[in-house]
């Protein structure tokens, strides 16, 4: 589009808006190349030729990044972290841990051991993950493609809004509650949970039909509604991105609404964690 | 929307994170809040000693100022008694003082007019003898008529 404010002379001019969405959702892809050789994926087509032996060097490098942000700031405060007065930060890092506290004192029964720091980097690097949709769309990629010195280059900000990082989320959780629960209830407490719920062991394969998928779909559900919610949130945020001056006051409109979602969301994943870690934890 | 190995990227990193989280971050933080939960309770307690010491601090002194104004007021009643028994003694001493002064006095001028009686006597006596002899003319035995003339001394 001619009126679109963040093209220039240099970047790719989109023939459609639906190009221009459809390049913002590329990832940079790293894999085998047709040929043999690896390297960077130039077309989306070339990406999904790549199978599953390939990696996202854009949402993983910045997943890595906010969680070393994480880590880093936390543990800058903990360091002089002081019983006294806290200071600014401090405060803040405090108001988390009480949300992340209340959250297990209500939710979780159980050695919080393990759980209470699980939750709690599940929810910061998940929000800082998300708040990354709150950057301008164009910016992120923009810079990426200038030190690449290629225009075309595919580069997505938003981990949250790749649906392998969210898997990857949610897949730890799974195996986490798998671990716990056969820690807890052993082998055969965790299948005949399965197996003898809720109807007892006369209907057996009627229980297998209702739990086995209620139990996978614990990480899909959890992985897909992340996803759904900033993948959803990120496409309207490029669509508004072509409305020319008119995205200035959408932007922030949406933005201000997006603001809610992103430590929803990010809530909610570890709200959900809590909740399924401590079925794992509870004999029925 | 591609599946690929960034899942297991972000397996790894997941497991990398909360290892660090729980290692690094978590155990110092949660070790302040409940330090500082810990003071914050002790804090209050102390307040609640403080204050309890305080009343009962409050009572005593109340106790001891009854205390001091009984002793005070036995103090002063008998610095009363006292000082009022000085003034009996004084007095009384002042009396006795004065009593004895005009005894003293008393006993003085009664001596003197005895003496003065006496010289008079004597004198009167010595004057009627030169009288009489005047009138006789003649000497009188002073011997013997000094009976007579000691009554006539005392008759005076």
């Amino acid at each position: 589009m001619a009126e679109h404010v963040t093209e220039s002379t240099e970047a790719p001019a989109y023939a459609t808006g639906g190009e221009y969405v459809q390049h913002h959702l590329g990832f940079l892809t790293y894999g085998k190349r047709p040929d043999g050789t690896w390297g960077i994926a130039h077309t989306e087509q070339e990406a999904a030729d790549m199978g599953f032996w390939s990696i996202h060097l854009d949402t993983m490098g910045i997943s890595l990044v906010l969680g070393l942000v994480f880590i880093g700031i936390f543990r800058s405060v903990a360091k002089k972290a002081t019983s006294g007065v806290p200071g600014g930060l401090q405060n803040v890092i405090e108001l988390l841990f009480d949300l992340v506290q209340s959250s297990l004192k209500t939710s979780f029964h159980g050695k919080t051991d393990y759980v209470a720091p699980l939750a709690l980097t599940i929810f910061v690097w998940i929000l800082f993950m998300n708040l990354m949709d709150l950057v301008p769309v164009d910016l992120i990629p923009l810079a990426a493609q200038a030190i690449a010195g290629d225009h075309h280059l595919y580069f997505k900000a938003v981990p949250t809004t790749d649906v392998n990082i969210t898997i990857g989320m949610s897949l730890s959780v799974f195996i986490l509650i798998l671990y716990y629960s056969i820690k807890n209830k052993g082998v055969g407490g965790f299948l005949g949970e399965l197996a003898f719920h809720p109807f007892g062991k006369a209907a057996l394969p009627l229980n297998l039909v209702m739990e086995v998928p209620a139990f996978l779909a614990k990480p899909v559900s959890l992985a897909l509604r992340l996803f759904g919610n900033l993948f959803a949130g990120e496409v309207i945020f490029l669509v508004i991105a072509l409305l020319g001056y008119w995205q200035f006051p959408l932007h922030f409109a949406w933005a201000v609404f997006h603001l809610l979602v992103i430590p929803l969301q990010a809530y909610l994943f570890m709200m959900l964690t809590i909740v399924y870690l401590n079925q794992a934890h509870q004999h029925h | 929307m591609n599946l690929n190995a960034t899942i297991i990227g972000q397996i790894f990193a997941f497991f990398l994170f909360v290892w660090f989280c729980q290692k690094l971050v978590w155990p110092p933080i949660v070790k302040a809040l409940e330090e500082r939960q810990k003071k914050i309770a002790d804090g209050l307690d102390a307040a609640d000693r403080a204050s309890r010491d305080l009343e009962q601090a409050q009572a005593r002194a109340a106790e001891l100022l009854k205390e001091a104004k009984a002793n005070s007021a036995g103090i002063i009643d008998q610095a009363n008694k006292r000082a009022n028994q000085i003034i009996d003694e004084a007095k009384e001493k002042a009396r006795e003082e004065g009593a004895r002064i005009k005894a003293g006095a008393q006993a003085e001028i009664e001596q003197q007019i005895n003496q003065a009686r006496e010289q008079l006597r004597q004198q009167v006596a010595a004057l009627a003898v030169a009288g009489a002899e005047k009138i006789l003319e003649r000497s009188v035995d002073q011997n013997a008529h000094a009976e007579l003339l000691k009554k006539l001394a005392a008759s005076l």
